[in-house]
């Protein structure tokens, strides 16, 4: 976890060094490493048995437990956003 | 939305690969992912790091930051205690220690496991991947629906590593400084929350 913030500050750091030339494409080049992430993210979910064989029964469970905590979330967070944030 | 499908169409033939088990299995036994997503993160830094505005609004935040990790928590519970009722053999408790991982999968279900089974543990993991699936995939209509904050709120724990790429994408540079706060807030809560309610 803190690894995953430190490479972002080293990567800040370097984006300093080329704040009067920014790099173009760098949008672009960002969108397919996040489909390649998702994909192994895929990969990994589909491969790991356990995951796979318990997913009629547990995962019913957790899809709905997943769901109210996500309705609950963005519901609160999105009263936050309008009436604090915007 | 045409973002969402992409995102959701490289996840579904990941899985695919997975489950058939079509990738070579040096793939499939080391987490290369774990890789790409610090160079992820190296590229969002660059981002933000080369964009003079972004860095402007990063040193400009103010006391509502604070405001966002406590909507996700007290979401997260308000909505675990209202869907209780819909699980056969499940109770308050267990929903809300389940939820208490926030998309932190990895921890949550070891201490869920320790302190109410596997079976537990195997529904604590499923849920918070499924957290964090969900954000990323619908991070776009998330953002187009329900603000800004949402898919913060929504990624829980994930938003400072996992699912700022995406958030960073979707909500802009500006809300960076908020996702990672958020993350932090959030993934510090995750033991002494889940503990709580494992142990109630």
């Amino acid at each position: 976890m803190l690894i995953v913030i430190g490479i972002m500050f080293f990567g800040v750091s370097v984006g300093l060094l080329l704040r009067n030339n920014p790099p173009k494409l760098l949008p672009k080049f960002i969108n397919l490493v996040i489909y390649a992430l998702l994909l192994m993210l895929g990969i990994s979910v589909g491969a790991n048995e356990m995951i796979v064989n318990n997913l009629h029964t547990l995962g019913v469970q957790a899809l709905i437990i997943t769901l109210g905590a996500l309705a609950g979330s963005i519901l609160l967070s999105w009263l936050l956003f309008r009436y604090l944030f915007k | 939305m045409k973002g969402s499908l992409t995102i959701v169409s490289f996840f579904f033939i990941g899985t695919i690969l997975g489950v058939y088990k079509l990738v070579p299995t040096e793939l499939l036994e080391t987490d290369y992912s774990m890789f790409v997503l610090y160079f992820l993160m190296f590229l969002v830094g660059i981002s933000i790091g080369s964009d003079k505005h972004a860095l402007k609004t990063i040193f400009n935040q103010n006391w509502k930051v604070v405001l966002v990790p406590l909507a996700t928590i007290v979401g997260t519970f308000i909505g675990c205690i209202s869907i209780t009722p819909l699980l056969s053999n499940l109770s308050f408790k267990d929903s809300l220690a389940i939820g208490s991982g926030f998309g932190y999968y990895s921890l949550s279900s070891i201490f869920i496991s320790q302190y109410k089974g596997v079976e537990m543990g195997t529904i604590a993991l499923t849920s918070n991947i499924m957290r964090e699936i969900l954000t990323l995939m619908l991070t776009p209509i998330l953002v187009s629906k329900w603000g800004k904050l949402a898919p913060i709120s929504a990624g829980g724990a994930t938003s400072m590593d996992t699912t700022l790429p995406i958030i960073t994408k979707y909500a802009g540079k500006e809300y960076v400084p908020i996702a990672v706060f958020h993350g932090i807030a959030v993934d510090f809560s995750v033991p002494f929350l889940v503990t709580f309610f494992a142990t109630l």
